[in-house]
């Protein structure tokens, strides 16, 4: 039992040979199937990309209300041992290695407990040697009774390490496939475990086995076809809903941002683009969480809160004790949306929605 | 084709065999609707005899024999039963019910869920009939159901798919044939079963008690052969609204001007 994906080439075939009447046909349908969502992800889409927004807004609103819950990464290591072309942290680049000890890891985490956040996002780049599931396990053990979740978004593990964290306070796994299109994954990702395109496919379904209350697929835009790409994360989110159930599921659209390494994105991604695929998935799973992280400004989104997005990132920094130290150096990529929790804020209240610090509570896991 | 417990079956119409005129009727009206999967209460039948009517009416080369628990009031004396047969009867499939309202006959989901569990564990292929509840539809799943059979309406009434909002989740979330059961009193009603995508429908107190059985069941047949194609082909999709491009009431489309592109 794992997910497979039809070849990537077809996706992006099945989505180019959508035409009108296929959009017209999505957009009533009650149940979008694959297809519908191939027809909304299409260029024959484009014009009726406002009853997209429509639809997507009102399905958003119906499931999830006038919220929007907010969480705060915390970049705990940065040391990697993968070669991957695109990526600020990729092991042959130049740049200030740290790893915070459990003491500093818990300092960052008390500076964005005192500025608010409940939900905080444990991240580092993918060196076991550095940050492995004892560590991860000893930080969210130090976490749990502070904060309402925590989710870690690190190299893929086994079954067993995910279930130690869940009982540990860990709440949800994020683990993207960076591109679902198997022949650009083998030449973005030069070297490292995480060449094994398969191993990370099935890591979703690894985490969801042990029990994760929440999941978080995604795609980094800017490596491959978008539509396809996005097509792909359709398939990984029916598949994975079919498998697991009970499950929460989330979906991420990184687009590639300026990083170390001058990597040029192989595909340009605009907001449009982005928004296409967000009302498009939000159609075909009104139930999905959709992330937009600081990675996008903070015109775009203000503008597209409350049209399908649920969960935004805030106050982000992405460098090891970027928190403590204001001017860290070391960072993932730089940021889009550079306002505090409470400017963030604002800007939600001011579209008449209510920004949403805690939404879970660590009792649900002390109880197993 | 439909396949359950490895076994596939060209026909998607399951037939009961309770409340026929008499054997030989019964045994036309099988003939005559194409069924392959013939279920039969084994409180009426005794497996020991080999001149009982109803099972000497049963082709067990060409129908598969689901034996039912029909009568069992909760999970020990559906597992006792179950057991009783496969001993007698030499087959593993068993189409588990348990239901102790002998007025409802409606099913209990606990005891349904725990002999699910139990019987699954003990070998059989069990297809249990359930509830139109698609939490529990999923839990039968995960316990090894080989396939779910929730009602349409209680057993005996003819009153068609009532529970069709939730049918519908449970084949939406199905990883097993989804099998409705029950309540289905016409074949327009079998047909609109097949074209919400049941795997298929199972049928008896309406053929059984038609003025001609083996007409109805010959009409069940092609009901749910029609209903069927029509859900492989796609069928057109209901729109609640005109599609105007341009909506004059309601709320208006977002302004999406704020997008570079």
């Amino acid at each position: 039992m794992s997910f497979s994906l039809p070849d990537f080439t077809q996706l992006s075939l099945e989505i180019s040979a959508c035409t009108e009447s296929d959009v017209q046909r999505a957009l009533t349908s009650a149940h979008p199937d694959h297809h519908d969502l191939a027809a909304l992800l299409s260029p024959a889409a484009l014009p009726h990309l406002p009853q997209m927004a429509g639809r997507s807004r009102d399905l958003t609103l119906l499931r999830f209300g006038r919220t929007t819950q907010l969480y705060a990464p915390i970049y705990v290591s940065n040391y990697c041992t993968n070669r991957c072309a695109y990526c600020g942290f990729s092991a042959d680049n130049q740049i200030p290695r740290r790893k915070l000890t459990l003491d500093e890891a818990e300092a960052e985490a008390d500076i964005l407990h005192q500025r608010g956040f409940q939900h905080i996002l444990l991240v580092s780049g993918e060196a076991p040697a550095a940050v492995d599931t004892d560590y991860l396990e000893a930080l969210a053990l130090r976490l749990r009774g502070k904060f309402a979740a925590v989710s870690i978004e690190v190299q893929p593990l086994e079954q067993g390490d995910y279930r130690r964290l869940f009982l540990a306070g860990i709440t949800a796994v994020a683990v993207y496939q960076e591109t679902y299109n198997r022949e650009i994954y083998n030449e973005v990702h030069l070297a490292g475990r995480k060449c094994d395109y398969d191993y990370r496919l099935a890591t979703p379904e690894r985490a969801a086995a042990a029990g994760m209350r929440e999941i978080g697929v995604g795609a980094l835009f800017g490596l491959a076809d978008w539509r396809a790409e996005a097509l792909a994360l359709g398939l990984h989110l029916a598949w994975l809903r079919k498998h697991f159930w009970s499950t929460n599921l989330t979906v991420s659209f990184p687009r590639l941002r300026p990083a170390a390494g001058e990597f040029e994105p192989r595909v340009l991604v605009s907001q449009r683009d982005l928004s296409q695929m967000i009302f498009g998935l939000r159609i075909f799973d009104p139930d999905v969480g959709l992330i937009v992280s600081t990675r996008e400004e903070a015109e775009y989104r203000d503008q597209i809160l409350g049209l399908g997005p649920t969960r935004y990132s805030a106050g982000s920094c992405t460098a090891p004790g970027g928190y403590a130290d204001p001017e860290p150096a070391g960072e993932q990529f730089s940021v889009g949306d550079h306002r505090s929790l409470a400017e963030v804020s604002e800007a939600i209240r001011a579209k008449g929605f209510d920004p949403v610090c805690k939404d879970w509570d660590p009792e649900f896991q002390l109880a197993q | 084709m439909l396949t359950i417990g490895g076994k596939t079956f060209k026909s998607r119409l399951f037939l009961g065999t309770g409340k026929f005129s008499s054997a030989a009727v019964m045994k036309e009206a099988i003939e005559a609707s194409g069924s392959e999967m013939i279920t039969v209460a084994l409180r009426r039948v005794d497996l020991n005899n080999p001149l009982d009517d109803i099972m000497a009416a049963l082709d067990r080369e060409n129908h598969t024999f689901l034996p039912n628990t029909s009568g069992a009031r909760n999970a020990t004396e559906a597992i006792r039963l179950a057991h009783l047969a496969r001993a007698a009867s030499g087959t593993s499939w068993l189409k588990l019910e348990v239901t102790p309202d002998p007025r409802t006959l409606l099913p209990d989901p606990v005891e349904t869920l725990k002999a699910t569990e139990q019987l699954v564990r003990d070998g059989f292929i069990v297809l249990p009939y359930m509830n139109a509840d698609p939490i529990l539809a999923l839990r039968l799943q995960d316990a090894g159901a080989a396939a779910v059979m929730p009602l349409g309406a209680p057993i005996g009434t003819n009153q068609g798919i009532l529970t069709a909002f939730q049918v519908a989740i449970i084949i939406d979330q199905a990883r097993v044939p989804v099998v409705v059961d029950a309540g289905i009193g016409t074949p327009s009603q079998a047909a609109q079963a097949m074209e919400m995508g049941a795997d298929a429908v199972l049928v008896n107190t309406a053929i059984a008690i038609a003025g001609n059985p083996v007409a109805m069941a010959r009409a069940f047949a092609q009901a749910v052969e029609a209903g069927r194609t029509a859900f492989e082909s796609g069928l057109g999709r209901k729109s609640s609204e005109a599609s105007a491009s341009s909506p004059t009431t309601g709320t208006l489309d977002p302004d999406l001007g704020f997008l570079d592109s």
